[in-house]
């Protein structure tokens, strides 16, 4: 028994001493390739999400300077999918850096394309956005490994369509390997595709969410209900549901109601039928 | 047919093959430009013909031209058969203007290529002399000696001139160069005089050159041509350092970098690359190359080697050298220029884009998405419903031109109470609106009709944004519903 254990600590340290050396030679390489100077330990930590249940099952928060996966549940949350992923970019960011998003033509022919306004309703401001449009998937993925070199940035994102064939388990472990380097977070979004096993820090799976109704019965703030499909360093979990405040830049839990003063107005779920018509304006 | 027969080169000219270049063969037995063929087989049995193409031949020039460059950065095409080469001040790199001539002549003849050649102070009397294929060298200030022999057919006049000029006894350029020109103007007309003055280096007539100047320019002669890959890497490395110490020098950044690759058999390749920013980090230009290199469609074809390899910075812009703010701020902007450049190398300036605002509230027009390079430090102003605690007022993601949709609704002017998208049946839980946005009547959007949006949420929490296009009204065609975006 305790050889069996010596065994598996010495199997351990071997194992930890080859991924410590696979580690320490890229740096060399990325400062010989011109990319961005290092700053990367100063941004090591977690993203808090909810700073509750979320970020306890994560283990402190979504780790920075990482790879994660993120799914749509059906094709109908392709929209909230995209929408978490920038929200955790912009968790991720620090103040004033510049996201990269590298996204399949595809994908904008299929969701629309990203529109400024909207960009900025949910906290970015538009002109921090580097987009990169790219009809070939093969193309997409390089963009983002380039991107994710590059230590300046506040987050990438990387959108490619469907499941390429390129985008294979070494292809993950290299853009986690990158972003491990550059302290840049990678969100890997993937409408189109099924959740598959891959080289990701925490994989999740989105879907839109009704969300807490503002007066006078008008949709409310984005929220999403996520699930964790796979995590790294824990056990997965959920289903959670989370609202997005842009102003304070985190995810909070939704309030069943916003504000005391709009309660009489807020009917629970009428059926549209046996509503009363009102006419909002005009 | 024996290989040595004259090769006549015909064209179609009023329904008739006509000449346009009998070789020099042909012109020896008494053919020229202009004969028809049929006249031309009536002489000599034996001919050789071939079809005259006009664009071929157009093709030639400009790689003759692009050729030429390796010479002066000045180069001009004159007329259908001609190059003017400005080698002011180049010449000592070449041992000397009759050296350079003979290099010349003897590297188009080495193409197989028949060429004359003639240097003078002047464009016109150069050409005039290189046409009398005399290839002479005319020291400073002595055209008007040189140009005195030629034929009055060298002021290129046209013909009915010519012929009035030989009537009065005027054979040769001396005849007009010593006369008062005010006669001359008023019988032959001002561009006699003109020419003629521009012929003996009198009036200064400048070449317009075929291709920009480069601001900063470094070469690399090979005595053996290179070929390899990563010679040509390297030696981009090294001719980057030199353009970025010139660059230096005049306190200035490229923004627009060419290297130029010329090819032992007379080809040149060209391959440009743009920056963001000004520019004038040797290792930043040589990584732009080795991006743009690695992605080209068809690749650098070496051949039989490269003798001449060529590095210019085009447009150059004052160069503000980078201080490190405390947080390092300026260093990071940095490091993301240069990814933008290294993504468009690659990838394409094109696709690598940022939103610009425009000044409109037609959302679809809100925001324009341009290359990364085109946005200044202009400010942007949007607009997306930012008071605190309000949420998102517009889509994350639009859909250009919006996607028609059944809707059914309850009242005339109220949102719908569930609409078919994409086939997909949406009951609507919860909406907002209507937000009337209506067409720019001063940008002539006047017959367009009005939309009013409302913000809808389905029962399963999708977020969406729906407009109705006109009003339920008598006299009105029947409003449609489309769908323009979709919340997160």
């Amino acid at each position: 028994m305790s050889t069996a254990k010596a065994t598996l600590s010495a199997l351990r340290q071997r194992i930890a001493a080859i991924e410590t050396t696979a580690r320490s030679v890229p740096p060399a390489e990325a400062a010989s390739s011109g990319s961005a100077p290092a700053i990367s330990t100063s941004r090591a930590g977690r993203i808090a999400l909810d700073r509750d249940e979320v970020d306890l099952t994560l283990g402190g928060g979504l780790a920075r300077g990482a790879l994660h996966e993120i799914h749509a549940a059906s094709g109908a949350d392709n929209i909230a999918a995209s929408g978490f992923s920038l929200a955790l970019a912009l968790a991720a960011a620090p103040a004033g850096r510049t996201i990269v998003w590298v996204r399949q033509d595809y994908a904008a022919k299929e969701g629309g394309e990203l529109h400024a306004d909207g960009l900025q309703a949910l906290g970015l401001d538009p002109a921090a956005l580097i987009l990169v449009q790219l009809r070939d998937p093969l193309a997409v993925l390089r963009a983002g490994g380039e991107a994710t070199r590059c230590g300046a940035l506040g987050a990438v994102i990387i959108e490619p369509w469907g499941e390429p064939k390129a985008l294979d388990l070494t292809t993950q472990r290299r853009f986690s390997l990158a972003a491990e380097i550059s302290g840049v977070t990678v969100f890997l979004l993937r409408p189109g595709a099924r959740p598959m096993p891959g080289g990701a820090e925490t994989r999740w799976q989105i879907a839109s969410s009704p969300a807490t109704p503002m007066a006078m019965n008008a949709p409310g703030h984005p929220t999403f209900d996520l699930t964790l499909l796979r995590h790294r360093h824990g056990p997965p979990g959920g289903p959670w549901r989370l609202e997005w405040n842009r102003d304070e830049k985190c995810f909070q839990r939704p309030t069943l109601l916003r504000d005391p003063a709009t309660l009489s107005r807020i009917e629970p779920a009428p059926h549209p039928a046996e509503r009363a018509p009102f006419r909002l304006a005009g | 047919m024996p290989a040595d027969a004259p090769l006549l080169i015909v064209e179609k000219a009023k329904g008739a093959l006509v000449l346009a270049a009998p070789d020099p063969a042909a012109i020896d037995q008494g053919l020229a430009p202009g004969l028809s063929l049929a006249e031309a087989r009536a002489r000599i049995s034996d001919l050789a013909v071939a079809d005259h193409d006009p664009t071929a031949d157009e093709t030639l020039m400009e790689h003759i031209a692009d050729w030429c460059d390796r010479y002066t950065p000045l180069v001009a095409r004159h007329g259908e058969r001609g190059m003017m080469l400005d080698i002011t001040g180049v010449a000592h790199l070449f041992k000397g203007e009759a050296a350079l001539l003979d290099d010349l002549l003897a590297r188009l003849a080495g193409f197989g290529l028949t060429a004359f050649g003639a240097i003078a102070g002047a464009p016109a009397t150069a050409r005039a002399l290189a046409r009398s294929r005399k290839p002479v060298i005319v020291p400073p200030g002595r055209e008007a000696e040189a140009v005195r022999p030629l034929p009055v057919t060298a002021l290129g006049l046209d013909p009915a001139r010519v012929q009035a000029l030989r009537r009065a006894g005027l054979k040769c350029v001396a005849d007009l160069i010593d006369r008062p020109r005010a006669p001359l103007a008023a019988r032959f007309g001002a561009d006699c005089v003109e020419r003629l003055e521009r012929l003996a280096g009198i009036a200064e007539h400048p070449i317009s050159p075929r291709r920009l100047v480069p601001a900063a320019l470094a070469e690399r002669i090979f005595f053996q041509p290179i070929a390899l890959t990563d010679d040509i890497a390297a030696t981009l490395a090294r001719l980057a350092v030199d353009v970025a110490s010139l660059l230096e020098a005049r306190g200035e950044g490229g923004r627009h970098f060419e290297a130029s690759f010329y090819r032992v058999d007379g080809a040149v390749r060209r391959i440009a690359v743009a920056t963001a920013r000004p520019n004038r980090s040797p290792k930043a230009i040589a990584r732009l190359f080795h991006e743009k290199m690695d992605a080209l469609s068809d690749p650098l074809d070496a051949g039989f080697g490269f003798d001449l390899i060529r590095l210019g910075a085009f447009h150059t812009e004052p160069f503000l050298a980078a201080q490190a703010n405390l947080d390092g701020h300026a260093l990071d902007d940095e490091a993301v220029a240069d990814l933008v450049d290294r993504l468009g190398a690659r990838f394409g300036p094109e696709h690598v884009q940022g939103f610009v605002s425009s000044d409109t509230h037609i959302p679809e027009q809100r925001a324009k998405l341009v290359p990364v390079f085109s946005i200044g430090d202009r400010p942007q102003v949007w607009g997306g419903g930012l008071e605190t605690g309000e949420p998102p007022l517009r889509p994350l993601s639009l859909f250009n031109p919006p996607e028609p949709v059944e809707a059914l609704g309850e009242v005339p002017d109220g949102p719908p109470l569930s609409f078919r998208w994409r086939r997909v049946l949406h009951q609507v839980a919860r909406a907002e609106g209507p937000e009337r946005i209506a067409p720019e009547w001063w940008r002539g959007g006047g017959d367009t009709p009005d939309r009013d949006y409302y913000r809808v949420e389905d029962r399963n929490g999708g977020r969406f944004w729906l407009f109705r296009e006109g009003l339920y009204a008598a006299d009105r065609p029947q409003p449609r519903w489309f769908l323009h975006g979709l919340f997160a």
